[in-house]
């Protein structure tokens, strides 16, 4: 069996920054693997664990420099990597879900998983919709927002826990092969080990291009087309407590007990 | 001028809030043009009068199932699309949303936007977006003539005014085959000791705690204040809280009169859940995190500085 893991390097803006036409300059973002995916390698470890003979292959759509992220993924124990890039995808401000779709189709062509799991949201730009996107473009089954997952891959199904508002769950068969976004707090994400790490020197990150997935630059066009980005103005009317800690502790207490909250 | 569809949302018997949003949505975008609501599965009829809503020009009832599959969604509104060929397709943003949108566009090979929180239709769609966890605003055309846009809970008022729209059944064959999930129930979660929706005041600590050991902090402070820990989401994915703590859409919704949130950013989905206390107080290191804007009390400050003398205030 093999399971396929989206894992996207994700951008996190530092808490002052600026912003340079249509991107937050370079200087105030920093990289790390997106939250949601990283409950997603786990997921896809785990399956290997408990069952025989699984491969956990991860695709990250992203420059050279999702290398250093992608390692991290294969430090927990995904198996190997592959990483799509192209000329073409350095020009494009914002890759939209159907160019995205289009990329990892052609990954899962090549890959024929039975399973393929990915993040409920990648947290910059957060569409929130890759996963059940490819799974319609894949004529795969899927489910979205999945909190529990019991494979039964012999019986070809998932049984899975989608969570819904308001603390309620739906319980759900997905007929396999699926892809199942995954939501935090589905297992506990392990830290990688130092084995783990160095093994994870020796495992392979695949590069791939458009050319080597049989598309051209046509498959990246995004239909999207960001035209302004700006820093939303504050709606903010609190009042806000100024000088060090202590004078802020005390206007706040003097609200509180004011308001009968914490008077004995 | 552009014709709609929009599709309304239900679940176990009840209509859910965003579907009286997408009626204000879809009537605005829709300009001249015709809104059409589509109701698919549940009471059909007895929907389609509680949504008989003031904007709504035509509304197709399709009656199959009881509840939410997406399945049935994806090829009833795909049958809808090919009948009525309308421009935009505007679905909610909820989890059910993220459960059939995508393959919606992706199967009529129209472009999707999530997450709207704001539309302009003047000879093409530009809809308003947050990125970076809300730290950026952004704006995108839509370089197609047609497109899906789901729009976020709770950004468009709800249309309560009355209208007359037609009500037609519409005539739907659903291919079995192509239906490869089945709901087999719901179920509450939840079910612990302490019941965060009772408490008057509630002290809500968020991912800027850390680490577990330091969550006796808060939890100290609490107890001074006489009131109850609750969490944002990370707290509780990390096993640090149970989940009755959890404020937020997929947690608990709580309307105490004092509502302070502690290293919480203030994500749309943690607000979802604690929007409607009376007040809010925001202890926070960056003066642009989003829970200042729905704040009544703002301290920017580090937490470890402020909370232990908020403690001492109250010793
Ligand atoms: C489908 C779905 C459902 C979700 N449901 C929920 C839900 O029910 N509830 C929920 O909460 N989230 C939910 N989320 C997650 C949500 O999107 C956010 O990821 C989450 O709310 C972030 O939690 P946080 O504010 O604690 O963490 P962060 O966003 O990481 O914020 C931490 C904050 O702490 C501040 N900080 C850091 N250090 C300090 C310090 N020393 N002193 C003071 N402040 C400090 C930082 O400035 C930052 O603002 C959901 C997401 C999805 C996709
Ligand atoms: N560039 C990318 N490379 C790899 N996976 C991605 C990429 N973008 C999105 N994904 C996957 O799709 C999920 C949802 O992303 P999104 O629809 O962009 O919010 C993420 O959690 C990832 O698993």
């Amino acid at each position: 069996m093999k399971v396929l893991v989206t894992v996207k390097e994700v951008a996190e803006v530092e808490e002052d920054f600026e912003l340079d036409g249509l991107h937050v300059a370079e200087q105030f973002l920093e990289y790390d693997l997106n939250e949601w995916d990283e409950y997603a390698v786990e997921e896809a470890v785990q399956i290997a664990e408990e069952n025989d003979d699984v491969e956990v292959v991860s695709v990250t759509i992203g420059p050279e420099r999702a290398d250093e992220t992608i390692r991290m993924a294969l430090a927990k124990g995904v198996d190997r990597a592959i990483r799509v890039w192209d000329d073409a995808l350095e020009d494009v401000d914002l890759l939209d879900v159907g160019a995205k779709t289009r990329l990892l189709s052609a990954v899962v062509e090549e890959e024929d998983p039975d399973i393929v799991l990915t993040g409920v949201q990648a947290n910059d730009d957060s569409f929130g919709a890759t996963g059940v996107s490819l799974a319609s473009a894949i004529d795969f089954e899927w489910a979205a927002v999945v909190n529990a997952l019991d494979l039964d891959a012999d019986g070809g199904v998932a049984n899975v826990r989608r969570e819904l508002e308001g603390g309620v769950e739906e319980l759900t068969e997905v007929d396999l092969p699926a892809v199942l976004s995954i939501q935090t707090g589905i297992n506990e994400p392990r830290y990688a080990s130092l084995r783990g790490i160095r093994q994870a020197q020796s495992k392979e990150i695949k590069p791939l291009s458009l050319s080597d997935l049989g598309l051209d630059a046509s498959a990246v066009e995004s239909q999207l087309v960001l035209t302004d980005m700006y820093e939303p103005q504050t709606e903010s009317d609190a009042v806000y407590f100024e000088g060090e800690a202590a004078d802020q502790a005390a206007e706040l207490a003097t609200v509180l007990r004011d308001a009968g909250v914490g008077a004995q | 001028m552009s014709d709609v569809l929009a599709v309304a949302e239900h679940r176990r018997g009840e209509l859910r809030d965003v579907s009286f949003e997408l009626v204000t949505a879809g009537a605005e975008l829709a300009g001249d043009g015709n809104l059409h609501l589509a109701i698919i599965g549940g009471d059909v009829d007895a929907f389609a009068e509680e949504l008989s809503l003031d904007g709504v020009d035509t509304i197709h009832t399709v009656a199959e199932g009881d509840e939410f599959n997406h399945d049935v969604y994806v090829q009833a509104v795909a049958a809808l699309y090919e009948e009525l060929a309308p421009t935009y397709v505007l679905m909610g943003n909820t989890v059910n949303g993220l459960d059939y949108a995508p393959a919606v566009a992706e199967s009529l090979d129209i472009p999707l936007v999530t997450d709207a929180i704001g539309l302009e239709n003047d000879g093409g769609l530009v809809v308003t977006r947050e990125m970076y966890a809300s730290k950026v605003e952004s704006t995108v055309e839509v370089d197609a003539d047609n497109a899906a846009v789901t729009i976020r809970s709770a950004e468009w008022e709800p249309t309560e005014a009355a209208g007359e729209p037609a009500i037609e059944a519409f005539d739907f064959e659903l291919d079995e085959s192509r239906v490869r999930s089945r709901v087999t129930g719901f179920e509450e979660v939840g079910g612990g000791d302490v019941d965060i929706t009772d408490a008057d005041v509630l002290v809500s600590v968020g991912r800027g705690i850390e680490e577990e050991e330091n969550l006796e902090l808060v939890q100290n402070l609490a107890d001074a204040l006489g009131a109850t820990l609750s969490s944002s989401r990370p707290i509780v994915d990390n096993g640090w809280l149970p989940k009755d703590r959890q404020v937020g859409q997929s947690g608990k919704v709580v309307t105490p009169k004092f509502y302070i949130a502690v290293g919480i950013s203030g994500a749309v989905q943690h607000v979802a859940g604690m929007k409607g206390a009376e007040n809010i107080v925001a202890i926070n290191t960056d003066p642009d995190a989003p829970i200042f804007d729905i704040a009544d009390y703002g301290i920017v400050g580090d937490l470890f500085d402020v909370v232990p003398e908020l403690i001492e205030q109250f010793e």
